[in-house]
């Protein structure tokens, strides 16, 4: 792999983070979050149609009339969506119940269209193809950490499984019931993004 | 970017080729992985049954076969309290509420359904030597965000319970998303629906019942408001808009 096609594929993970650097799709990373298994499935589901999405338009971008590009992109998206929530609810009944409202949410996920319009339009569909791949990871690695933190001190587990047993289960460790709720990811965010920056200072803004 | 391409025709048409294409790749989606999803869901509303009839350690894996084997569902009329021919597998709760003429609106809506179906399946549970012991009936109510269904396993006496099971709500999580949580289904088990004249007496305790009461199960800390919304389904479903005159019907013999 050329260092270039390498830098395609894992730049977005903490270089080029989407949620941390261009602070896209934060909407999403604060619904699915609650647990692991959603964070994760949610993160396979975002690369799905991130790079199947990318690669398609970047195969008919050529053709692509430049008045309806984004309505082009925007059905091509939202069909992907609507074939991954379907796979969903036929291989994983439960996590669909939970997820079928966010999975949905993936078409207004700036990231997909971002990607899309920034970079599958312009480039060839295998780079737009790992383009998309990287995106999704990134995304995911954020959404991974998030859920890590709120998951084990909101609930006391990881995955499910049990780590600090809780209080109300006769352990000793008492739940924090602001983690549970959305908007605590703003915070987790937020220190992730601090956390980026002090080891990577070219990410820092000018003022 | 040339310029022959952004004709009117050529553009119409690219997007009727791009909507066709996505179109098919749904549709195939959908229509293909139907069977599946079916299943599972059917699958899923199994396991509720058996959960809430305490069937489902006994169960194991074999969540299907198990359920043939011991549960019977049946369709009732719930004015009446009677049992009505007709095919279970067609019955859609939510279906039937939103259709008038299959359902009616409570004089006295305290679970917050707005509509009631006329019609409710319940199913008889069977104990090996084939005699009923457990019947589950189905309930609906608001919860603190959004409709919460479930199920009630009940002794023979439609009184004492064996279990109440939440297959479906959008509570919070970690607040009121614990009326899934194990411990405190656990807490459901024996209480009594009614107390000794009949009356709806249960009843469920912000700050914890007493260990004495029969009839009263701890409330969900932080959780007020689902807490609350339980207590009212199952007031309304026990009541006389709900399987009141089904649970009367039981009482003089008609189970069998």
């Amino acid at each position: 792999m050329s260092t270039d096609t390498k830098k395609v594929l894992t730049g977005p993970i903490i270089d080029n983070n989407p949620i941390a650097l261009q602070i896209l799709g934060v909407c999403s990373a604060l619904a699915v979050t609650s647990s692991m298994t959603n964070a994760l499935v949610m993160t396979i589901a975002v690369v799905m149609v991130t790079a199947f999405s990318s690669l398609f338009i970047s195969i008919i971008r050529n053709h692509i009339p430049s008045s309806v590009r984004i309505i082009v992109q925007m059905a091509i998206i939202a069909s992907l969506v609507i074939v991954v929530d379907q796979i969903l609810k036929a291989f994983s009944y439960q996590l669909s119940k939970e997820l079928s409202v966010y999975i949905g949410l993936i078409i207004t996920n700036c990231i997909v269209m971002g990607r899309a319009e920034a970079f599958a339009m312009k480039e060839t569909p295998g780079l737009s193809f790992l383009d998309g791949i990287g995106n999704g990871l990134g995304y995911g690695f954020i959404l991974l950490v998030v859920a890590t933190i709120r998951e084990l001190f909101g609930f006391g587990t990881l995955f499910g499984i049990e780590i600090l047993p809780l209080i109300q289960n006769d352990g000793w460790y008492q739940a924090n019931g602001l983690l549970v709720l959305p908007f605590s990811s703003f915070f987790i965010i937020g220190l992730a993004i601090w956390a980026i920056r002090q080891f990577k200072p070219e990410q820092v803004e000018k003022d | 970017m040339s310029s022959n391409k952004e004709t009117f025709g050529k553009t119409v048409g690219f997007v009727l080729a791009v909507c066709l294409v996505c179109a098919a790749l749904v549709s195939i989606s959908a229509v293909g992985l139907k069977p599946m999803q079916l299943e599972n869901k059917l699958l899923d509303k199994q396991t509720k049954i058996l959960e809430a009839a305490g069937l489902l350690d006994k169960a194991g894996k074999d969540i299907p076969g198990t359920y043939k084997k011991y549960v019977e569902a049946k369709l009732i009329e719930l004015d009446s309290g009677k049992f009505i021919e007709g095919d279970v597998n067609l019955f859609d709760e939510r279906s039937n509420a939103r259709d008038v003429t299959k359902s009616s609106k409570p004089e006295n809506d305290i679970a917050g359904i707005n509509r009631r179906s006329d019609t409710a399946v319940i199913y008889l549970v069977k104990d090996d030597a084939g005699q009923i012991d457990t019947v589950v009936l189905p309930i609906v109510g608001s919860g603190l965000w959004d409709l919460m269904f479930g199920f009630i396993g009940f002794e023979t006496d439609l009184n004492t319970v064996k279990n109440v099971i939440y297959s479906d709500h959008k509570e919070t999580p970690g607040l009121g998303a614990e009326v899934q949580n194990p411990k405190w289904i656990a807490l459901w088990k024996g209480k009594k629906m009614f107390d000794e004249q009949g009356n709806i007496a249960i009843e469920i305790v912000k700050g914890g019942a007493k260990k004495d009461n029969v009839h009263g199960v701890d409330g969900l800390s932080g959780a007020t408001l689902t807490s609350n919304g339980v207590e009212r389904t199952l007031h309304f479903w026990l009541g006389n808009e709900g399987y009141g005159p089904f649970i009367a019907n039981v009482r003089d013999g008609g189970l069998n």
